[in-house]
């Protein structure tokens, strides 16, 4: 085993505090019975976490990439282009890594047994899509708008509209899995999901931007979200110290 | 440093509506070499109901102890059949099934091998965050000193060892969100 390779593995930069949500924000009330209730464990990153699986692209549906072609119909909505890089703190991009991303429909409706709300399905639109960024971490989607629609957390209640974001990035370290919303959106502000990261500049990275250089003309407005993630340490990892043991 | 790190978000109820693709409990394919294995439990919330709507992603190394992943750098074969990557959704009454190889020794920190272990991210609705944990295996003596077990307090480390059960080659590991037998979390720093 080449020891002296591996003690050469450069880590992923922490986070800063306030950057990232806590386990615990209690006015999201699903997460009072599921935060962990004992403080976490700090570990320094491991060859575990510095790789992570990847995704070739034979495992890709070419098709999945417009999700108003996955039907015969075309579905009901704004037709909208979601376009932007996976790339990290230092500017890199993530190339050829799995995105995916699941929203309701124009209705504010998701296909789902569990989504009781009251308006109406599509028949043309099951709001499901993935692809692989290409060599300079771009990615893109066509989609349809997805509407605003009710949930159970308050009187009241109303989610704005966003599309799910999951990401891998190159390592187990790197995932993410996030939100987009829309600018502009009246709901954004009284929105307890996008409120549960402390840092007020953190949040608004989660709000897309609205993009002329994607619009299509006569077609669907572009708009533009990059995911970024955690860059790689400056120096080469060493564990620290621990005493004790 | 240019650009500040996205904000992670629940993946909220309906992930499985995106997250189909990657679907895959049985991680092993014919002819991986390894000992066959499979891990099932459950999450349980703070009020010790099932969590139906649950997701599991693990990784781990081959049964060499080798990642498929170009970081990895032993001069190890990576077998066609066997990524490492699995993703598993709970049922209706928050369990879990997989079934893999055991993995081998990968490297670990100061020329030692790390105990062999699964990686673990949990995902949910009510998380804004995923949590990421580890499964260790029972009756292995390199548990006493692995590297990140020993940042974990000797009454909790239980809660990352899979148990054996009567049937050979299968093993339970639950997750427990909150309490007495909470599940240690790590934190990874991102």
């Amino acid at each position: 085993m080449n020891n002296e390779l591996m003690g050469n593995l450069k880590g992923f930069r922490h986070f800063r505090p306030g950057t990232q949500p806590d386990y615990l924000h209690s006015a999201y009330v699903s997460s009072i019975k599921r935060a962990p209730t004992k403080a976490l464990v700090a570990i320094p990153q491991t060859l575990s976490e510095i790789t992570g699986p990847l995704f070739r692209s034979e495992l890709v549906d070419v098709k999945a990439f417009d999700l108003t072609k996955q039907h015969s119909g075309e579905p009901l909505g704004e037709r909208i282009v979601v376009s932007g890089r996976v790339i990290d703190e230092d500017g890199n991009p993530a190339p050829k890594t799995w995105v995916e991303i699941w929203q309701c429909n124009a209705a504010g409706r998701y296909l789902h047994r569990v989504d009781q709300h009251n308006a109406p399905l599509d028949p043309n639109f099951t709001g499901s899509g993935h692809t692989l960024t290409d060599a300079e971490g771009r990615y893109r989607f066509v989609t349809i708008r997805p509407g605003a629609y009710p949930w159970g957390n308050h009187a009241n209640a109303w989610r704005p509209a966003h599309i799910h974001f999951s990401v891998f990035g190159p390592a187990f370290a790197t995932r993410l899995v996030t939100q987009m919303y829309f600018p502009g959106d009246p709901l954004i502000p009284f929105d307890p999901i996008f409120n549960c990261t402390a840092d007020e500049a953190a949040r608004q990275r989660l709000v897309s931007a609205f993009h002329w250089e994607t619009t299509l003309p006569e077609q669907a407005l572009g708009f533009q979200f990059n995911l970024v993630l955690a860059g790689r340490d400056a120096t080469p990892w060493e564990p620290p110290k621990i005493g004790g043991k | 440093m240019s650009f500040h790190p996205t904000p992670s978000q629940t993946v909220g109820p309906f992930f499985v509506i995106g997250c189909d693709r990657l679907k895959t409990s049985e991680m092993a394919g014919p002819g991986v070499p390894g000992e066959r294995i499979e891990i099932r439990g459950r999450v349980f919330d703070g009020d010790g109901f099932g969590v139906p709507d649950a997701m599991l992603e693990v990784w781990q190394a081959n049964s060499a102890g080798k990642y498929a992943h170009p970081e990895d750098t032993q001069d190890k074969a990576i077998e066609k059949g066997f990524q490492g990557f699995g993703r598993i959704p709970t049922d209706a009454n928050g369990g879990f099934r997989f079934t893999t190889i055991k993995p081998g020794p990968a490297p670990g920190p100061r020329g030692k091998q790390q105990a062999p272990h699964i990686v673990v991210s949990v995902f949910m609705r009510g998380l804004l965050r995923r949590l990421v944990t580890r499964i260790y295996f029972p009756g292995e003596a390199a548990n006493e000193d692995d590297f990140v077990l020993s940042y974990v307090d000797q009454a909790r480390r239980g809660t990352l060892i899979a148990k054996k059960t009567a049937e050979n080659g299968k093993l339970e590991w639950d997750v427990v969100l909150q309490g007495v037998n909470e599940t240690v979390f790590f934190d990874i720093g991102v």
